[in-house]
């Protein structure tokens, strides 16, 4: 475009005179845009860089896990999942240490679910906003930031040596149930929130009660949005080693009831990488962990996305 | 009816000189991905005169604004079509920088959205970006804007007061300080009156009136009465089907199209017949 | 609170309006007729659309009936069938559940009371055993000597989190600038699952990826074993960097469209309008997300556990072994007796405390924030 279209502007008022003359001046050398461009460049490169580095990271930790665990589990494959570990370098299988993973998981969302669904509905529909409520959230927010080490640590002086709970899928679930809870509260108060006000009108305006509204449109409207954080709180469970390190014991044991103590996968991987003695076994655990978060995440990735279509039609 | 069809109807001769025109736009077409949504658009601009494009909701007179310092770009998947020159030059050839386009095109939007930042910087934000760093010079800009955007005297003390504190109205004209501070040759208004009180409305229409010398006002409106009262001509748009691309209707002096319009269509608009 | 009282509660006179829109029946049967948590939950939602119902805010049924019996000295007649109150059962089922959800969200206080408290008991003999003083400035730990120093770990786990946010902070941000401001949907179809997965794999795996990769990596790269800060602050800012991505991405998606187009249409380029304009706006919310990251960060137990060395020694360049807070009770706690257990216990509660206390600073952090928009909303008001 040509440099002076507008000629009659060209002696104006005294005021913006300034502004002018440095406009002229910078448009002549053009160094302003033209820096502007450059700098514009130069941070989006910047930014893809960055981006490019976050998945990459992502990609390799998954490739490098499976491409070494992938094989570990399918050469041995099903005593890996189903056989025993033998000898002092706990070669064969890790099934005590999945069913331990999933029986003490399984219980602690036994435990908070109930718990943590209900603490959301007082939050979002029986709560006064006030003092009480504000002390909850902020309770269930410290909650969420307790150090999982500390969680561990209390589990163990609490469950297992006040409440005299012996190391055990009990005691670990417990601990892990401390752990899921303001994960649940949150993602099912939000989901709660989310029903619209208007299909609550509907129910109270036919002569519902406050529990059966909430109990027959608010809480099967909220479902989806709830499983999709009960599962998010699951893999989160599932991955945690610090919590069950000392309230599950670290001996492979396969528990059948829940004062049984055993050694979850988490805790598995640990040992093995650190002791290195059995590194195969190591990826192997490694990979399946990645595997089960990774199926669970795509899970409630696909609840909400159907819920969402659901949602739009 | 057939858009290719179509006839504008004209109750001053369009101009052959782009010359002489602000914006000189000739069969304008748009598209949001397969949809057309504005066809046969063909308009003069005039310099130092107000221009009013007016029309009902969703009939395209915003889109057409928004192509007129391509922040339809913005958008992805949306296509141009015709010509669209801003003085002599063609805004969508490919030579064409948009961002120094809408340095010499400013626009204010419906809502007011000045920076969550203080009045100051807020007015400085566009000579900042230009490479201004003197804060002489940023004052002495800074309080020339305020002063034509008639806010000056209610701000002059509280430059560092967030501009977000200050009413709708004040943020309207906030924001039409923030643009005149880079000098726009053309000031683009897309419904600047609609959300903000009557007092503020009254004091943008005036000041409306005191720059259009120096800056090409084109302002999108609903209020017919704005339209009648602030500008020097006028271009009415329509959509008459669903799905259809919108065209302009009629196109001229104010004076015309609200005394003696053309088109029976834009008689029965500004009677209240629709929209 | 009756529902008289609320009624004529001159703040809230929306709520007894949309009472009684939604059930004339409880006003007229006046007061403790409603579970009053039934209030609360429309007063949540309450909006100024309400304000749209035709009735006068503040005037009840009630109000009306009795207004209109003051004028009318005749009785007024009885009707035939009296309007009736859910049954006194559904009533006291509806407290008493509503009393149990209560309980539920109580468990979250009694959680974190229980927690602190137990942790606070256990520590608390360091007082005598140790000292205050000489735990927290104490710079040697030694089980075999029964002396026992904080500083090595304190001073661990500061480097450790200060690393790892200088290298995680600013990709997590600039990754979540790039979400919000750059990508096509299409790319944030790719990156935003993969940072949700990324935020899900467990500290174990991470660890032991640090272990197996970042750790010869790091030793070919500065020499030593590769168990040290360096590694620990690769590992650890892959973990903290999904959270800060993620929240940061939130703050930056709540800025509104608005003051983008004005900032493109004033001639910015797009990094101009993200560096002047929208990441001042989000400033608040992506330092929310540093310091909620700060707390992942310091809390960390395994990924560094795994990788840092774990030698109780002050920090001495970026490949020498150190052991922070967390580690060192992974470590010890299972052999620990006495005066060790007790030191290990304080580590926990030293690390409880500062992660309440940046959660406590997020609190104060948005309140602020909350204020000032409110003040700035007063004002345009005004």
């Amino acid at each position: 475009m040509s440099q002076n279209l507008n000629p009659q502007n060209e002696d104006r008022k005294t005021g913006m005179q300034v502004l002018r003359e440095l406009q002229k001046e910078h448009k002549e050398s053009d160094s302003g845009l033209g820096k502007a461009h450059v700098s514009n460049r130069i941070a989006m490169g910047v930014l893809w860089g960055a981006t490019g580095i976050t998945i990459g990271l992502l990609a390799v930790i998954l490739i490098y896990v499976s491409y070494h665990g992938v094989g570990v589990v399918l050469q041995n494959f099903p005593e890996f999942i189903v056989g025993w570990p033998q000898g002092v370098n706990a070669e064969g299988g890790i099934a005590p240490t999945i069913v331990a993973t999933l029986y003490s998981t399984g219980l602690a969302m036994a435990i908070a679910t109930p718990i943590a669904v209900l603490a959301a509905v007082y939050l979002a529909e029986y709560a006064k906003q006030g003092r009480i409520v504000k002390t909850i959230r902020f309770a269930a927010d410290s909650l969420a930031s307790v150090p999982s080490i500390v969680m561990g640590l209390f589990g163990l002086a609490f469950f297992v040596e006040t409440m005299n709970i012996p190391l055990s899928m009990l005691a670990a679930s417990l601990g892990l149930s401390l752990l899921m809870l303001p994960i649940i509260m949150r993602a099912t108060e939000e989901a709660i929130r989310a029903v619209p006000r208007y299909i609550r009108w509907g129910s109270y305006g036919m002569g519902a009660t406050k529990w059966q509204t909430v109990s027959r449109v608010v809480l099967p409207t909220a479902t989806p949005r709830i499983i999709t954080g009960l599962i998010l709180a699951l893999a989160r469970a599932i991955g945690e080693t610090a919590v069950v390190f000392y309230t599950m014991g670290i001996a492979i044991n396969m528990p059948i009831i829940p004062t049984d103590s055993g050694r979850s996968m988490s805790v598995h991987l640990y040992l093995m990488a650190v002791e290195g003695i059995n590194l195969p076994s190591a990826y192997g655990t490694a990979f399946l962990l990645l595997l089960i978060i990774l199926i669970l995440n795509l899970s409630a990735r696909w609840i909400s996305k159907r819920y969402s279509r659901i949602d739009n039609s | 009816m057939s858009t290719s069809t179509h006839q504008t109807k004209y109750s001053t001769q369009l101009q052959t000189d782009p010359l002489v025109t602000t914006y000189y736009v000739r069969d304008l077409e748009f598209w949001y991905g397969d949809f057309n949504a504005l066809t046969n658009i063909s308009l003069d601009v005039m310099p130092s005169a107000i221009t009013a494009f007016i029309g009902p909701s969703g009939c395209g007179k915003s889109t057409f604004l928004r192509c007129m310092n391509r922040m339809n770009d913005l958008i992805p998947d949306t296509k141009v079509g015709g010509k669209m020159l801003l003085k002599g030059a063609d805004i969508y050839s490919s030579g064409v920088d948009p961002v120094d386009l809408r340095r010499r095109v400013g626009m204010i939007f419906q809502q007011p959205n000045p920076f969550p930042q203080s009045i100051y910087d807020n007015v400085a934000y566009g000579p900042r970006l230009q490479g201004v760093k003197k804060k002489s010079d940023l004052d002495d800009i800074v309080e020339d804007s305020l002063k034509r955007a008639n806010l000056w005297k209610e701000v002059s003390g509280i430059l560092d007061k967030n501009g977000l504190a200050i009413s709708g109205g004040q943020q309207q004209r906030l924001c039409i300080a923030r643009v005149l501070a880079v000098q726009p040759e053309v000031l683009l208004m897309d419904e600047p009156c609609s959300a903000i009180d009557p007092t503020s409305v009254q004091k943008i229409e005036d000041l409306m009136a005191e720059i259009k010398d120096e800056v090409t006002i084109i302002i999108v409106t609903h209020n017919m009465q704005q339209a009648a009262r602030v500008s020097d001509y006028t271009s009415f748009f329509l959509q008459e089907v669903a799905g259809e691309p919108a065209v302009l209707v009629e196109s001229g002096k104010t004076s015309d199209i609200f005394t003696a319009p053309i088109d029976k269509r834009t008689e029965d608009y500004i009677t209240g017949r629709f929209g | 609170m009756s529902n008289e009282e609320l009624n004529q509660n001159p703040q809230n006179p929306l709520d007894s309006t949309v009472d009684s829109a939604v059930d004339p029946a409880r006003d007229a049967n006046a007061t403790e007729s409603m579970p009053e948590a039934g209030k609360e939950s429309l007063r949540t939602d309450a909006n100024p659309e309400k304000k749209t119902l035709t009735r006068t805010p503040g005037v009840t049924m009630k109000e009306l009936a009795d207004t209109a019996a003051q004028r009318e000295p005749v009785p007024v007649v009885r009707p035939a069938t009296k309007l009736q109150l859910v049954s006194r059962r559904t009533q006291i089922k509806e407290a008493s559940l509503a009393s149990l959800f209560f309980i539920c969200a109580f468990l979250a206080v009694l959680g974190v009371s229980l927690i602190f408290a137990f942790v606070a008991w256990r520590a608390f003999p360091i007082v005598h055993e140790i000292g205050l003083w000489n735990f927290l400035t104490g710079t040697k730990w030694s089980v075999a000597e029964g002396v026992f120093g904080a500083v090595p770990f304190i001073m661990g786990s500061l480097v450790v989190v200060g690393g790892s946010l200088i290298m995680g902070v600013p990709l997590a941000v600039l990754t979540a600038v790039f979400m919000s401001e750059v990508a096509s949907p299409r790319a944030n179809a790719i990156i935003r699952p993969a940072v949700e997965l990324l935020a899900g794999v467990p500290s174990v795996v991470v660890g032991f990826f640090g272990v197996v990769v970042v750790v010869p990596l790091v030793s070919q790269l500065v020499g030593g074993a590769g168990f040290g800060p360096l590694t620990a602050w690769i590992v650890l800012s892959i973990m903290i960097m999904p959270t800060i991505t993620t929240l940061s991405e939130d703050a930056l998606n709540s800025i509104p469209m608005g003051i983008r187009e004005a900032s493109y249409a004033m001639g910015a380029t797009k990094w101009q309008t993200i560096w002047k304009v929208v990441i001042p706006a989000a400033r608040v919310g992506i330092i929310d997300a540093t310091i909620l990251g700060m707390g992942r960060a310091i809390g960390e137990t395994m990924a560094v556990l795994m990788v840092v060395g774990n030698a109780p020694q002050l920090f001495a360049g970026i490949s020498a072994p150190i052991s922070t807070m967390t580690s060192q009770i992974v470590l010890e706690m299972g052999y620990s007796s006495g005066t060790h257990r007790t030191a290990l216990f304080g580590l926990a509660a030293i690390l409880f405390l500062i992660s309440m206390s940046l959660v406590l600073t997020v609190r104060l952090l948005s309140r602020e924030q909350h204020k000032k928009r409110k003040k700035v909303k007063k004002g345009a008001e005004a």
